[in-house]
């Protein structure tokens, strides 16, 4: 245990209490009211805390410009809390962004491989994690493809897969899917779903749609508009693994349509 | 794996594979599908046989005897200038002065794509940098060479090595400003990905900046390619020290007032240069063609 406290980055203002390291949880994220003010003084943020445990998938959902992805920007260290700890293990966390974020230069394979390999995984073994995770998206046969030969859906598998390769405990989605058409979005959905049963990661997943974020979750946050906060918090309680026709049941309605009054009570 | 299925994004690669290889090959192709071979390549010859046939009125008609010896000779005197090279001279004399100046040419752009990328690259870790250098590529592009061409002289000599000089100089510009534009474009999102994993400059410059600039770079390539054939055939004709080259021979030429061997020396040098500016357009093409689509 205690190495892993010791490979913990905490993110926090100057002067705040250091003795709160120890509530790191091993695999998880910590956010402890944080907030952020971007230098043009624009207030993103504000007092927001929960936390992520390992088997848990937390979705943030809100209206645009809400300041929910400058919430993953924080965790992973792309960017700087103005107040408050956020609490996490960075050395691996597996990040996925609102585009594929493929180099176009390279195959799937080798796109797969990048990560590993910024990481000085020797090949063969890069290799063999990469042709697994490519298996894992249902890529298998496509090793060979250039970005640009591939749908919008399969490229977000390729950032999936690569996302995968180091098997961080921790995976931050940034609204992956919401570029994609509806059908592909769902299944993307159940892949997610099912690398999240197959790989047990703490999943915190950003979106604007309320169906994905009842359909994904064990908890889902509801934040307002900017200054982004949370204004509700909903547990779902289905099991997993979830059905396709989850989507039609009647307390899956039902839950959708209390989370839509609480993000219209937020769009304000 | 039965929602894979589903998912009719995704065919088996057997199936998907025709469709992508014809997709990529109709990409290749820059003029629209269905366009025969003959409309593409009958006007350009209607023109070619359109300029040759104003030649022949005009060295027939406008000009005299004396005029076809001193101005302009007929077309057909040209083309055997090619071979009986006279002026006391060996026959294939402008073959030999083409290849003199081609060797010219890419010496002096060998030079210009390292010490240009080279400065690219500098221009791209800091802003400072590229601050400090840009207004001098700047300078460089836009004084004429021909002001620079008595500074060469004086300063490093009148033979072989000013030829190259020139060249360098004229095919730098290009091929800084274009390097430079590819560097920068590599998506926001893939600089994200490289600072997430905590990458060095080194490392995002050598897996992401270089390869995202790879067509903006021979873009450069190609246009310095043109430019440093110019820089060979003004070089040769002012740096007279030296193996004879087709700068040198358009100065002689000129001088004798041999139009036949002078047209003829003109064609050459263009032909040089369009074999330049194509080749490394190929070249280009060919190391992006897997994911880079001309425009």
């Amino acid at each position: 245990m205690g190495e892993v406290i010791d490979l913990t980055i905490v993110d926090s203002e100057p002067g705040s209490n250091a003795a709160s390291r120890a509530q790191v949880p091993a695999g998880g994220v910590v956010f402890d009211g944080v907030g952020k003010i971007f230098p043009d003084g624009t207030e993103a943020l504000q007092d927001i805390s929960f936390t992520v445990q390992p088997g848990e998938f937390v979705t943030v959902v809100g209206p645009s410009g809400c300041g929910k992805s400058t919430l993953l920007r924080l965790a992973s260290g792309l960017d700087h809390v103005t107040s408050g700890e956020c609490r996490l293990d960075r050395s691996n966390i597996g990040y996925v962004f609102q585009d594929a974020t493929l180099l176009p230069w390279r195959n799937v394979q080798d796109n797969v491989e990048l990560i590993a390999e910024l990481h000085n995984v020797a090949k063969a073994d890069r290799h063999d994690r990469a042709s697994a995770a490519i298996q894992k998206v249902g890529l298998a046969g496509f090793e060979r493809h250039f970005p640009r030969q591939l749908s919008g859906g399969m490229r977000m598998r390729v950032s999936l897969a690569r996302s995968l390769v180091m098997s961080p405990p921790i995976f931050l989605f940034d609204e992956p899917f919401g570029a994609l058409d509806e059908i592909t979005r769902e299944i993307m959905n159940e892949e997610a779903l099912r690398l999240f049963a197959s790989e047990q990661f703490a999943g915190l997943f950003i979106t604007h749609s309320i169906s994905e974020a009842v359909f994904m979750s064990t908890k889902v946050h509801v934040m307002s508009s900017r200054p982004g906060r949370i204004v509700a918090t909903y547990d779902i309680p289905f099991d997993y693994p979830r059905h396709p026709d989850l989507r039609f049941d009647p307390e899956f309605a039902r839950l959708s349509g209390e989370l839509s009054h609480a993000l219209r009570g937020a769009h304000t | 794996m039965t929602d894979l299925q589903r998912d009719q994004q995704i065919s088996p690669p057997s199936q998907a594979a025709p469709v992508l290889l014809g997709g990529a090959a109709a990409h290749k192709r820059s003029s629209p599908a269905g366009r025969s071979l003959a409309t593409r390549v009958l006007p350009p010859i209607g023109v070619f046989i359109a300029f040759v046939g104003f030649w022949y009125l005009y060295a027939g008609v406008v000009l005299d005897e004396n005029g076809r010896k001193t101005a302009l000779p007929y077309p057909h005197k040209v083309v055997t200038s090619f071979y009986d090279g006279k002026i006391g001279e060996q026959p294939g004399d402008l073959i030999e002065a083409t290849r003199v100046s081609a060797v010219v040419a890419l010496a002096g752009l060998a030079i210009a794509i390292v010490i240009g990328v080279t400065v690219a690259v500098l221009m791209s870790q800091a802003k400072w940098i590229e601050d400090s250098l840009y207004p001098y590529a700047v300078f460089l592009q836009t004084v004429p060479v021909l002001a620079l061409v008595p500074l060469i002289g004086l300063l490093i000599g009148f033979g072989f090595p000013a030829r190259i000089l020139v060249c360098v100089i004229i095919s730098l510009f290009p091929i800084i400003t274009n390097t430079l534009f590819g560097l920068k474009s590599a998506e926001k999102g893939l600089h994200e990905l490289f600072t997430l994993h905590n990458q060095s400059r080194f490392t995002r410059l050598i897996k992401l900046q270089l390869p995202a600039s790879l067509p903006a770079m021979f873009t450069g390539f190609q246009i310095s390619a043109g430019l440093s054939v110019i820089g060979a055939i003004v070089g040769g004709f002012f740096f007279q020290r030296g193996p004879r080259d087709l700068g040198n021979r358009i100065q002689l030429y000129s001088a004798r007032l041999s139009p036949g061997e002078l047209v003829a020396a003109i064609f050459l040098s263009a032909m040089l240069g369009v074999v330049f500016f194509q080749f490394f357009g190929w070249l280009g093409q060919r190391l992006t063609r897997n994911w880079h689509q001309p425009a």
